[in-house]
C-alpha cells in the first residue's frame, strides 16, 4: 500500500518539475513580489524634489535648509527667488514639494517666539503628498528639537512630531500579507488544477478505476505542494530577515507551525474547489476571483479590516487569510506567543477541518 | 447464484438511472473467460455507464452483477485489483517518460520493482519502444501511444481488460495491429471486453451484444447475428438495431 502510495508521490513530483516554466513562477514569485514590495512599491518616498524659497536667508533658516539637503529623503532642485516661481515650479512637474520662509524668519523666531514654515505639496498623488509632509514636519522637529536644548526656551508652539518609522514601514504589512497570497496561489490554485488536469486528461477515470483509494490519491495530490510551499515560506522568511532587515521578533517554530497550518488550509480549499470544478481554466478562475481577490480586499493587508462597513467586516471572518495574518503579525512583528494568538489558530483549525471533511464527502468515490 | 465459473463478467437486469434519465435498463449478459466480448451502440445508447459499473467506477441503480467473481456493488476494490481498463481518451501522462508511465501503473498495481523491468522489458521488446524509453510520451505518435496505452492497461496480467473506444482517432495500419495485440493478450487467457464504432472491429470479436437506449437489443456471434437479421455484415445488422432508437446521441 505504502508503495503504491510512493509511486503516485514520485509521479506528482516528476510532473512539477517537468512544467519548468511553472516551477520557476513558483519558485520565483516569492522573491520577486518580496522585492517589489521591499523596494519598489513602498510607501516610502526618496529622493523627492522639492524648491526652497528664502527670503530671509538667516542662520535658522539656512540650518533648516541644511537639514533638508542632508535628508535622503529630499533633493533640493531649486532655489526660488519669489512667491511668483512657486506656482510655475509646480506646474513644471519637477517639484512634489515647495518650502517657504517668511522674511526675518530668524528675528520672528528669536523675537516673537514663534514663527512659520509654510509647506506646499503636490496633492496630485495623495500618498506622496502625506509622506513628504510628515518627512517634511519630522526634519523641521528636528530642527526645534535642537533648538530647545541648547538655547534659552522659546515658546515654540509646534504640533509635529516624528511620526514616520523610517524605512521598513510597509514590510511589517506586506511580509504576512505576501505569505498569505503565495501560499494561498501554490496551495489552492496549483492543487485544484492538477486535481482537475487529471479529469480533462481523463486519467482520473484510469486511476479511479485502479486499486490506489481515493483518499490516497487526494493526499498525495497535496503533498507537493506542502513541501512546494515550506520551501517558499523559508524564501519569504530569509529574505525579510536579510534583505529587507525586517526580524522575527517571536517564536520562529510557532510561526512555521501556523504556517503550515495555513497550508493544509489552503490546499483543502484547492481540493474543494478541484472535486467542484470539471476544466482547468474554471479551477483558476475560482481560485482566482473566489479566493484571491477577497483575500486582497477582506484580509487586512490591503485595507484595514476596522475601516469597512460593518458586513465587510462580518464577511472577513470567513476568510482564512484574515486569521492567519493577525497570527503573523501577531508573532513576527509583535513577537507574541501562543497565549496571544491561540483563538485565531483555532479558527484556522475549525476552518480546516471543515473544509477536509466538506472535501471528503464532496470528492467522488465513484464517477459520476 | 449469479457467479460462475466459466463465466468472468455476469450481470442480471442491471440498472443505471441518473434522476429520471434510465442510462442502462435492466440489461443481463455474460462474458466467458477468455474471450473478445464487442460492445456495440451508438453514442448515448448506455455502453460506458455499463462498462463503468462492471470497473466498480459506478454503483448500478438496481439489479445485480460480479465481474471477476466479485460484486460490482459491494466488492469494487477487489475488482479494481483484477481488471485493467483503458479509457477513451489518452490515459497514459504525457509529461512523463516511457518507462516513468510503466513504472507508476505498475507501482499502482502493487507490483515488485523486479516485475515492473521485466514486463517492461517485455512491452519494449513487443513494441519495438527500445529507442524511446526515455522518451516523454508526448512526442510519440498517436499510434504508438495508443498501443502502449494498452499495453499497459494489461501491464499488472489482469484476467480481464476493459477497452472503451480505444481505437478512435487511429488511422487503419494501426487499428490493425492494435488488433493483433488483442487477439496475443486473449490467447494468453485475458478476457477482453471492448467497446467500439468500428463494424470491421466488430467482426473480429467472438461474441457482440448491442445496446440500443440503455437495452441490449441482440448478444450473439456476428455471423449468427448477420444471419439472424439477413445482412451482409455488421455494419446493417447494426444500421437496423439503431435506427430505433428514440434517444439522440450526445
Amino acid at each position: 500500500m505504502f508503495a503504491q502510495f510512493l509511486s503516485f508521490v514520485k509521479k506528482e513530483f516528476l510532473h512539477i518539475w517537468r512544467d519548468k516554466r511553472t516551477l520557476f513562477i513558483l519558485f520565483g514569485m516569492p522573491v520577486v513580489q518580496i522585492t517589489l514590495f521591499g523596494f519598489a512599491l513602498s510607501n516610502e518616498v526618496k529622493n523627492a524634489k522639492i524648491a526652497i524659497l528664502d527670503p530671509s536667508k538667516d542662520a535658522s533658516s539656512l540650518r533648516i535648509t541644511q537639514r533638508f539637503a542632508a535628508s535622503q529623503y529630499f533633493d533640493i532642485e531649486q532655489e526660488l527667488q519669489s512667491p511668483q516661481q512657486i506656482e510655475s515650479a509646480f506646474k513644471e512637474g519637477k517639484i512634489k514639494m515647495a518650502l517657504i520662509f517668511p522674511t526675518q524668519f530668524e528675528y520672528n523666531l528669536q523675537h516673537g517666539g514663534q514663527a512659520t514654515i509654510q509647506i506646499i505639496a503636490d496633492a496630485s498623488d495623495p500618498n506622496v503628498a502625506t509622506t513628504v509632509t510628515n518627512y517634511a514636519n519630522a526634519i523641521i522637529g528636528d530642527e526645534q528639537q535642537a533648538l530647545l536644548g541648547s538655547k534659552l526656551p522659546y515658546n515654540i508652539n509646534t504640533s509635529m512630531r516624528m511620526l514616520y518609522n523610517p524605512q521598513l514601514k510597509g514590510a511589517y504589512n506586506f511580509v504576512p500579507g505576501v505569505m498569505a497570497m503565495i501560499l494561498l496561489l501554490v496551495s489552492t490554485m496549483m492543487t485544484s488544477i492538477s486535481v482537475v488536469r487529471e479529469k480533462e486528461n481523463g486519467t482520473m477515470e484510469i486511476l479511479l478505476a485502479s486499486p490506489l483509494r481515493p483518499i490516497l490519491i487526494i493526499i498525495a495530490k497535496a503533498i507537493p505542494y506542502l513541501l512546494l510551499s515550506m520551501v517558499n515560506i523559508g524564501t519569504i522568511l530569509l529574505l525579510s530577515v536579510y534583505a529587507l532587515d525586517l526580524p522575527i521578533a517571536g517564536s520562529l517554530g510557532l510561526l512555521l507551525a501556523t504556517s503550515m497550518l495555513f497550508t493544509i488550509t489552503a490546499l483543502s480549499l484547492g481540493l474543494l474547489i478541484s472535486t467542484l470544478t470539471a476544466s482547468q481554466q474554471i479551477a483558476m478562475l475560482i481560485s482566482l476571483v473566489g479566493m484571491f481577490l477577497p483575500t486582497l480586499m477582506l484580509s487586512g493587508f490591503m485595507f484595514p479590516i476596522e475601516n469597512m462597513p460593518i458586513p465587510l467586516q462580518v464577511m472577513s471572518n470567513i476568510i482564512p487569510a484574515k486569521w492567519y495574518f493577525i497570527i503573523v503579525k501577531s508573532i513576527m512583528i509583535k513577537g507574541l506567543g501562543i497565549t496571544a494568538i491561540w483563538k485565531e489558530t483555532l479558527i484556522l483549525t475549525g476552518m480546516t477541518i471543515g473544509l477536509i471533511a466538506l472535501t471528503a464527502r464532496k470528492f467522488k468515490i465513484r464517477l459520476e | 447464484m449469479i457467479d460462475s465459473n466459466s463465466h468472468i463478467i455476469t450481470a442480471n437486469k442491471l440498472t443505471k438511472t441518473f434522476g429520471d434519465f434510465t442510462a442502462v435498463d435492466a440489461i443481463s449478459l455474460d462474458v466467458h473467460k477468455g474471450e473478445i466480448f464487442g460492445f456495440l451502440g451508438a453514442n448515448g445508447a448506455g455502453k460506458s455507464t455499463a462498462m463503468r459499473m462492471f470497473c466498480g467506477l459506478l454503483s448500478p441503480t438496481s439489479g445485480e452483477a460480479s465481474v471477476a467473481g466479485f460484486d460490482v456493488r459491494t466488492q469494487s476494490e477487489m475488482i479494481k485489483r483484477n481488471i485493467g481498463y483503458m479509457s477513451q481518451k489518452f490515459s497514459l501522462y504525457e509529461d512523463l517518460t516511457v518507462r516513468e508511465n510503466m513504472r507508476l501503473y505498475g507501482g499502482i498495481y502493487g507490483m515488485s520493482s523486479a516485475a515492473i523491468k521485466q514486463k517492461t522489458a517485455a512491452i519494449v521488446e513487443e513494441l519495438h519502444l527500445q529507442h524511446e524509453l526515455n522518451s516523454l510520451v508526448k512526442t510519440l505518435p498517436l499510434g504508438w501511444k495508443q498501443k502502449l496505452a494498452f499495453s499497459v492497461a494489461i501491464f499488472h496480467n489482469p484476467p480481464l481488460v476493459f477497452l472503451d473506444e480505444p481505437t478512435g482517432g487511429v488511422d487503419p495500419i494501426t487499428r490493425r495491429e492494435f488488433w493483433e495485440m488483442i487477439y496475443r493478450a486473449a490467447n494468453a487467457g485475458t478476457t477482453v471486453f471492448v467497446t467500439t464504432h468500428y463494424m470491421d472491429e466488430a467482426e473480429y470479436c467472438n461474441r457482440v451484444c448491442i445496446m440500443v437506449d440503455g437495452k441490449i437489443e441482440a448478444m450473439d456471434t456476428p455471423a449468427q447475428l448477420r444471419q439472424q437479421f439477413h445482412a451482409k455484415g455488421m455494419e446493417d445488422v447494426f444500421l437496423q438495431l439503431a435506427r430505433k432508437a428514440t434517444r439522440s446521441g450526445d
